[in-house]
């Protein structure tokens, strides 16, 4: 789960990082009152789960109150790739003398938590690791060693920070990091950038956050910051309804059991021309209710104009996956071409019973001419 | 022979009297598994259709000489169930159970390093040696004895292209579901070296997804330490970048852990890459018939 810029920077305030002072507002009204409050000069800044929002001009400097309210107004409604920006951070503006750039990633193939530090922050981290690798620091942690001040003093001195007051701020704010991508079971946790300010202070002027979704059930405050608003509406639903659905931009639905086979399914459509509306795993079962929840789901997308099921019967036998097609169908009352396709366990019965079914039914025995026939079937719809 | 399970498995299932480890665990049992014992905190010394339940892992290994252990608890428990497995001595651990928090298994997988102890999983169907041990939720019926060795991040996948093969006439050494999480505790490398040292295993097909870098690793260890051949096959050709798809390891960050950067990862390595299941189980088929 990814957190807005002003839900992680509370979370690096409640482990003692430094930010600056702001407030959250969805009217230019509020922005204004914000700016009022927090005084001096303040940036209003979209709060968007995507990057690019300073490009797509969703970050911009306020002198006073009214020209606060009026930059949210631009703001506000802003499509930023897909994202539509319905609420805005404003905060004291800094006086800034240096960018730097700290995270800490979740390192799948080091199967350790990674930090990386340089002192060429505000850019894009991987365009350093590409022009500058030496300017880049990448330092592991061992999970049962956690962070040790060591890591702090290898990080700044190894990325060429030389005042003895930024080292040690920048030493003190890494563990902080550490005991924050920890304490809230984070997949990352990113500064960029890492400010220091005309004073000498040491902050962070942004944040990237992103939680475990296996972690919520035991971290309650971060699951209640979930904005359903956010996300597609089609996946809301689906979320609503416990479905595990990806919204794609074709027009063939696609139902699977289990999260392989499904992605595999959504390749062969692919492969054979044409292109997934969707990525829907029914789970290991594949019983009426949730053929009935999944089939729900799809068709509200209205791109889509041909279903193809994808099941492979184990444990579940085929003939209980057909009757559960069958009966979602019939609840459903929907006309659109159903592909459906079964293999395994009573593949044979599950088969003649769909055959048997209504004229929008159309078995095959393979994954592929499934596939094949939804494709042409959407196509001619 | 076979790899992780086989006629000396001798199984505890943790969670026999929940649902889901009683239904699969006389399902693992009526396949012929020796399943041993069942734990259940609190439950010691009632049975499970004759299976004997016992408080802790440590009891069923002392009591019953368990070696293997199977782990069915709810996702907030399992972690506590793994390590409870790991000190108890058992040889083998597989975890079906799906929703571990990731760092958990950074912690387990730091933990259980330099042991001598396998875990397979979490969120995995199991290990099924065909005729010989079935440990954990794969459908047996459709899979043969044989020589093909099949290790692979997914599990209706998996029985897809086991159930390709056996309609093929070929059969299987050992299945072996390392887990669709970010971080498991076993590895393609760790099931590819088990399958080479494997005098019953003749061929290997590795079935990998999006998200990480294992299936890179493995092609590899493919090329400079196996002598046995290998077949491909990856899912999500079609996935977009930063969206989990159904499994939680299942993600492509940024450009990185793409099935096209996968596929031609294996390829450079002279690894073949099947376009969808039923060709990978094709391709299986040539390399045995050559």
């Amino acid at each position: 789960m990814d957190l807005y810029e002003y839900q992680g920077k509370e979370l690096f305030s409640r482990y003692g990082i430094p930010v600056s002072e702001g407030r959250l507002a969805t009217t230019p009204e509020e922005a204004g009152s914000a700016a009022e409050a927090l005084g001096g000069p303040v940036v209003v800044k979209a709060q968007v789960l995507t990057g690019g929002r300073g490009k797509a001009g969703g970050i911009k400097l306020a002198e006073t109150p009214a020209d606060a309210e009026e930059r949210a107004r631009e703001i506000l409604g802003l499509d930023i790739r897909g994202h539509v920006v319905a609420k805005v951070w404003v905060e004291r503006a800094s006086e800034i003398a240096n960018e730097y750039y700290l995270s800490l990633t979740f390192d799948r193939s080091a199967k350790r938590p990674l930090f990386m530090f340089t002192t060429q922050g505000g850019v894009d981290v991987e365009e350093v690791a590409a022009s500058s690798p030496d300017a880049l620091v990448r330092l592991h942690v061992h999970p049962l060693e956690g962070f040790q001040p060591w890591h702090g003093r290898r990080l700044v001195h190894d990325g060429g920070v030389t005042d003895p007051a930024e080292r040690k701020q920048i030493t003190a704010i890494s563990g902080r990091l550490y005991a924050a991508f920890v304490g809230c079971e984070a997949m990352l946790c990113e500064i960029n950038p890492l400010i220091v300010t005309t004073d000498g202070e040491v902050r962070a002027l942004d944040s990237k956050f992103t939680v475990d979704d296996n972690a919520l059930f035991r971290q309650p405050e971060i699951a209640a910051m979930r904005d359903a608003g956010a996300a597609d509406p089609l996946e809301a639903l689906a979320r609503e309804k416990g479905v595990t659905y990806v919204k794609l931009d074709g027009d063939v639905g696609v139902l699977g059991n289990g999260a392989g086979l499904t992605m595999s399914t959504v390749d062969v459509v692919s492969f054979v021309g044409g292109r997934a509306a969707n990525f829907c795993d029914l789970g290991g079962g594949g019983d009426a209710q949730g053929v009935v929840d999944a089939l729900e789901v799809i068709t509200s997308d209205s791109q889509v104009r041909a279903i193809t099921f994808n099941i492979f019967g184990g444990i579940t036998r085929c003939d209980e996956v057909a009757r559960g097609i069958l009966q979602a169908l019939g609840q459903m009352g929907s006309e659109l071409p159903v592909v459906v396709r079964l293999d395994g366990t009573n593949a044979e019965e599950g088969r003649r019973l769909l055959q048997a079914g209504p004229e929008n039914v159309f078995v095959e025995a393979t994954m592929l001419d499934g596939a094949r026939k939804a494709v042409e079937l959407a196509a001619a719809a | 022979m076979a790899i992780l399970v086989d006629t000396d498995t001798r199984l505890v299932v943790q969670g026999l009297t929940g649902s889901e480890g009683r239904f699969h665990g006389l399902r693992n049992k009526a396949y012929g598994t020796n399943v041993v014992a069942g734990v259940t905190p609190g439950k010691g010394g009632q049975d499970v259709e004759g299976i004997p339940v016992f408080d802790s892992v440590a009891a069923a290994v002392r009591e019953a000489g368990a070696n293997t252990a199977l782990v069915f608890v709810p996702a907030p428990f399992a972690a506590d169930a793994i390590y409870e497995a790991v000190d108890s001595g058992v040889g083998t651990v597989v975890c079906i159970t799906e929703g571990v928090p990731a760092h958990e298994m950074l912690r387990i997988h730091a933990y259980i390093a330099g042991r001598d102890v396998v875990l397979v999983g979490p969120n995995c169907p199991g290990v099924l040696s065909p005729g010989k041990a079935n440990v954990g939720i794969i459908p047996a019926e459709i899979f043969r004895e044989g020589s093909v060795g099949l290790v692979s991040r997914s599990g209706t996948l998996t029985y897809q292209i086991g159930h390709e093969l056996t309609q093929l006439g070929l059969g299987n050494s050992t299945i072996v579901g390392v887990g669709g999480d970010p971080i498991v505790g076993t590895s393609f490398v760790d099931i590819l070296a088990l399958f080479e040292a494997d005098p019953q295993t003749e061929q290997v097909v590795l079935v990998g997804e999006i998200g990480g870098d294992e299936e890179e690793k493995a092609g590899a260890f493919i090329e400079d330490e196996m002598t046995k051949s290998v077949v491909a096959y990856i899912a999500g050709f079609t996935a977009p970048p930063g969206k989990t798809m159904g499994h939680a390891g299942a993600i492509v960050s940024g450009s990185a852990g793409t099935a096209q950067a996968k596929k031609e990862a294996l390829e450079a390595r002279g690894i073949r890459v099947g376009t969808t299941p039923t060709e990978t189980a094709g391709l299986v088929a040539e390399l045995i018939r050559a």
